[in-house]
């Protein structure tokens, strides 16, 4: 049977974790190498880093980022953030990203979707869905969910699927940084429209928000970042928890 | 001892790369190239696939002498071939990705698309599945049965000959997720993406 994944996501800035676990023997706790390592050997599933390096310069960090982690890690390894063009994907995977996600430019352009996909196979596209509920329905937002694009985001997750993308990863800007539990209905609502897996994201705050993402949301996948940063739960508990609750997952 | 992983352009194989190197360390060499005469004098060969299965044979097919160099290494001399994924489609006789396009024949069978029954199941398969091992292989020394592998596809392979099963995996139906016939082995996961225990099956690709 195939499992739910569960997958912490590591925010980089320059080439350095934000937001990270709080461990005090780690070595170097803003090293993203060192983090996704204890990720991966406390049983996730897949490593997600963003990539939030503001500036243009510095954008280069994360592909030194990823080369030393998938030298170490042996888990798929998706990695997003300022992705634009089918070169940057280029570089991603050569540096070692399994599956690379593709926010704002797929917004802009869906192209990059239908040629990234037809190029590296849809198996490493993840387009990446910033949802914000407007009253009636759930609209798009860019640039890290700071700009309205006032197309439908359900409308949208199905052109994206057209399109090519292996994967949606959908995140709720309402419940980002919230840890008041994903958008369920939004979550339901996409995943019932398309058939390519669906990881749910954005405002874990306990593992019954995890459950109920798998449950309720219908998510393949359930992505979480500060519940495992700052050492609320490892990995390993979630796994556990999720499993008492009758979910399928890798333990 | 040296293992050559075939570079045909074809994909992303950093991962594959990664992987030998970790488990060969410095006592096996890891080469990765698509030079023929570094192909011949290897001792083992991987063969990875990424994409369509029609993308990996064009690519193939593309780099002149290759599949003739791969069919003598295989067939003629019987030395150790692993093909992961598309690598493994690929020995069929036939795959209908795409198009209706021509395997390389090792194995005799089809590539068709994985009955989703509807919908019912999402494509492609992403994500962790147990193996239900069918019969032992070297390759499988220190796994166990129910084991989870790492996959992604959204085609199966199919072969006429039902011996060659290693192992099956259940998504919408039972279906083939590892091979192997004679010196030929296949995975439809990824033994590079599995952890440790994907580990353990390059592991023992290299010590076969």
């Amino acid at each position: 049977m195939l499992k739910n994944r569960i997958i912490p996501c590591l925010d980089v800035k320059n080439g350095r974790v934000v937001k990270g676990i709080n461990f005090v023997d780690l070595k170097d706790a803003g090293d993203p190498v060192e983090q996704a390592k204890i990720y991966s050997d406390g049983g996730a599933d897949e490593i997600c880093f963003l990539d939030i390096t503001a500036s243009n310069e510095n954008r280069e960090t994360i592909y030194e980022v990823v080369k030393k982690t998938s030298k170490k890690c042996f888990v798929p390894l998706t990695v997003g953030g300022g992705v634009r063009s089918l070169e940057d994907i280029n570089k991603l995977l050569n540096c070692g990203a399994d599956k690379v996600s593709i926010n704002t430019a797929a917004v802009q352009n869906s192209k990059v979707v239908i040629e990234s996909s037809k190029k590296f196979g849809s198996q490493c596209i993840v387009v990446a869905i910033d949802a914000k509920h407007n009253g009636k329905s759930w609209e798009i937002f860019t640039h890290g969910g700071r700009k309205s694009s006032g197309i439908d985001a359900i409308e949208y997750a199905k052109k994206m699927e057209e399109c090519g993308a292996g994967e949606l990863l959908v995140t709720s800007m309402d419940r980002d940084g919230t840890q008041v539990g994903y958008d369920i209905e939004l979550m339901s609502t996409i995943s019932s429209k398309v058939n390519i897996p669906l990881i749910a994201s954005g405002g874990v705050g306990n593992l019954d928000h995890l459950v109920d993402g798998v449950k309720l949301g219908n998510a393949n996948a359930v992505l979480a970042a500060s519940i495992f940063h700052y050492g609320k739960y490892s990995v390993k508990q979630a796994k556990e928890y999720l499993d008492s609750k009758g979910i399928p997952v890798r333990i | 001892m040296n293992v050559t992983i075939v570079d045909y352009k074809s994909g992303n194989i950093s991962s594959v790369i990664n992987s030998f190197k970790e488990v060969a360390q410095n006592k096996v060499k890891i080469e990765v190239t698509s030079d023929l005469n570094k192909i011949k004098s290897s001792d083992k060969v991987v063969l990875p696939g990424q994409g369509s299965f029609k993308s990996c044979t064009d690519a193939l097919n593309g780099i002149n002498g290759l599949v003739e160099t791969l069919n003598e290494f295989v067939i003629n001399n019987k030395k150790p071939l692993l093909g992961i994924c598309v690598g493994l489609q690929m020995f069929s006789d036939i795959g209908y990705e795409e198009a209706e396009t021509k395997g390389l024949g090792w194995i005799p069978g089809k590539v068709t698309k994985i009955d989703n029954q509807n919908g019912k199941y999402k494509l492609p398969h992403i994500g962790w599945n147990e193996i239900n091992i069918l019969k032992n292989s070297k390759i499988f020394k220190d796994v166990k049965d129910k084991s989870h592998m790492y996959f992604v596809h959204s085609y199966e392979f199919v072969p006429n000959d039902k011996s060659t099963i290693l192992a099956t995996t259940d998504y919408s139906s039972n279906h083939v997720c590892a091979v192997e016939k004679e010196n030929i082995f296949g995975t439809q996961f990824h033994p590079e993406k599995s952890d440790k225990i994907g580990l353990k099956i390059i592991n023992n690709f290299i010590n076969l």
